[in-house]
């Protein structure tokens, strides 16, 4: 009980200072002109933008999931066990590979545009989440794999009832970190053709524009932050309490 | 009942082949518990786990109730076997309620009659279901979560129960409470159980019977008093240990060496009655008590035979009494503890039931030897 009424003056301590930063970035950019330049100058450019944004994020994010999730599992697998120490090898070093490096790899025999740019995003964000997926699976505890098969659990019975469920935290764990990659990467996505909120950014750090680069600076600050929360809500209502360290 | 017929398992590691289990024959009767005794690596664990088939047994065959189990789909059996292991092994992302009821939503059941039969099993086990169906193991102690393990196994009303060192993580208190309760437990529902242990105290107190497993071979099987006053060889002789007759005592109740043609006399007889009640038997000492045959002093002979009076002006008070149906470890123990050669039996009303006296006991204990050493 102690630990969660910290947790819970330390959230409205977090609120109150994010409110009040909120304010004082209003105050300054207000009397640099800039809240005119934001919403109305680049208010088109915004919304066009964000929408293409969005859709690079939706789609390699997305189909990092579903991929991600079920390639971990898979691994994980006894009959996998062979071969799936070399694959997390190959992974842990595709993860240390800069994402703006895997863009250019990915131009580089895809072109440029908004293909290559998925596909780019697409194989950052994967990795953390087959690698979560994978040791959420395999950090079950063997004791408990075999109170489950001497009570008489199908392998996918086991699976689908103890596996995921005490793996689930970790897998979360992995995606949230995945998207937030991919999100922080999705602007670089312009450099190679693939549009987006960089556009702005980049753009306007080149005219050394400050109003047109925070039309795509504070978008995707804010698009981060909802999706994690987003993430975050998921994650408190589909892992069980019994297994969530922070319930 | 479970039937083990040269029941063989040879494991092939890289250094070579290794027998686990070499031709264990055995019989555990219906509503018996055997514990499978013996140092670590010596087989035991992997004859329990052949029985709901964790392991294919390289040879030989396991009956449950005359039915050959390699008959069944393996998944199909464990079903209707209760299981509990060393580490508990409750599912952490499950309600208390949700592990009870695993093997009867794995068989189908109706939701309402799992969840009715969790409430019941956790009654059964001391537990309050309205403040614990609900909680997550993580939220139990220790002992909390071995009796739920408990529950889980036997949620299904399995005939057979295996146990893999159920209670060897809990502290030596608990432990004590738990073994208690699961022995009053098994009084009232009769599972024929198989239950691995390597400490020769609980297999004593928990066991019908016990098997002594060496390297793979069954060495010994047969009741604990005959394992400890009969030992096969000299391995289970120091397997059980130096102190093994004193480990007897905890078999034996004081029933077993009862003395219960014991003369008594009331305070309100003459002391003369009692000096020639004792000098008839042969007896040193005699029981004083109430009307209502409840013991309430003594009269020792050295002490009373020149004097004359009523019984009641001389009786001395008795330190401690015994009641029938404790075992004679404690008997000897209150012996020690009062310097006395011998103690008053009182029956469940505490009614006179006769005297258990060092000699009686020390008798008893060796008559067994005595069987032997004339055959």
């Amino acid at each position: 009980m102690n630990a969660a009424a910290y947790q819970g003056v330390l959230r409205r301590v977090a609120i109150f200072t994010g409110l009040f930063s909120i304010f004082l970035l209003g105050v300054v950019t207000e009397r640099m002109n800039l809240v005119v330049d934001i919403t109305q100058n680049y208010w088109d450019d915004i919304t066009y933008l964000m929408v293409e944004y969005i859709y690079l994020v939706l789609i390699s994010g997305g189909l990092a999931i579903l991929v991600g999730v079920p390639l971990g599992i898979l691994l994980s697998r006894p009959f996998m066990l062979r071969y799936s120490e070399g694959v997390m090898q190959v992974f842990n070093i595709g993860t240390t590979l800069p994402s703006l490096a895997i863009l250019a790899l990915s131009m580089s025999f895809l072109g440029i545009g908004k293909t290559p740019a998925i596909f780019a995003l697409w194989v950052a964000t994967l990795l953390p989440i087959v690698r979560n997926s994978y040791t959420g699976l395999r950090a079950v505890p063997s004791f408990l794999l075999e109170a489950a098969r001497g009570m008489g659990m199908t392998p996918g019975q086991l699976l689908l009832r103890v596996e995921i469920p005490n793996g689930l935290y970790v897998i979360f764990a992995g995606i949230r970190t995945g998207i937030a990659i991919n999100i922080g990467t999705a602007p670089l996505a312009f450099l190679i053709g693939g549009g987006g909120l960089g556009e702005l950014i980049f753009t306007g750090i080149s005219l050394n524009e400050l109003g047109m680069m925070l039309s795509g600076a504070i978008p995707v600050a804010f698009l981060a932050v909802l999706t994690d929360f987003l993430l975050g809500q998921i994650q408190r209502f589909t892992v069980s309490k019994g297994v969530n360290p922070d319930a | 009942m479970i039937t083990l017929e040269n029941l063989t398992k040879v494991f092939e590691t890289a250094k070579g082949s290794i027998v686990a289990t070499d031709r264990i024959s055995m019989t555990v009767q219906s509503g018996e518990t055997c514990i499978l005794l013996g140092p670590s690596g010596c087989g035991k664990t992997t004859t329990m786990k052949m029985v709901n088939r964790l392991i294919e047994p390289t040879s030989g065959k396991i009956f449950i109730d005359d039915k050959d189990t390699s008959d069944y789909d393996a998944v199909a059996l464990r079903r209707t076997i209760g299981y509990v292991i060393q580490q508990i092994g409750l599912f952490p992302n499950m309600t208390v309620e949700e592990n009870i009821c695993a093997v009867p939503d794995l068989l189908g059941w109706e939701k309402d009659k799992s969840r009715k039969r969790a409430g019941e099993l956790l009654e059964m086990l001391a537990l309050e279901p309205a403040v614990f169906l609900k909680r997550f193991p993580k939220e139990l102690s220790g002992g909390q979560q071995q009796r739920i393990g408990v529950a889980r196994a036997l949620a299904a009303d399995p005939p057979v129960l295996l146990m893999d060192e159920p209670f060897g993580a809990i502290d030596p208190i608990n432990r004590e409470v738990i073994q208690d309760e699961f022995l009053k437990m098994q009084r009232a529902i009769h599972k024929t159980i198989m239950f691995v242990s390597h400490d020769i105290d609980e297999a004593v107190k928990m066991g019908d019977k016990i098997a002594i497993f060496r390297e793979g071979k069954l060495v010994q099987y047969d009741t604990p008093d005959r394992i400890l006053s009969h030992p096969a060889d000299g391995f289970i002789a120091d397997f059980v240990g130096s102190d093994r007759t004193l480990k007897r005592l905890r078999l034996l109740t004081v029933v077993d060496a009862l003395e219960s043609d014991r003369p008594s006399v009331q305070p309100s007889d003459d002391i003369q009655t009692a000096v020639r009640l004792m000098r008839e038997r042969g007896h040193q000492n005699i029981v004083v008590v109430s009307q209502a045959n409840k013991p309430v002093g003594s009269l020792h002979l050295n002490d009373i035979a020149e004097l004359s009076g009523q019984v009641g002006d001389h009786q001395a008070p008795l330190p401690v009494l015994i009641r029938m149906e404790e075992d004679l470890r404690s008997a000897v123990s209150s012996m020690f503890r009062h310097d006395r050669s011998w103690l008053v039996v009182v029956d469940s009303e505490g009614k006179f039931a006769g005297n258990i006296t060092q000699r009686g006991i020390t008798h008893h204990l060796g008559t067994t030897y005595k069987e032997v050493s004339s055959t």
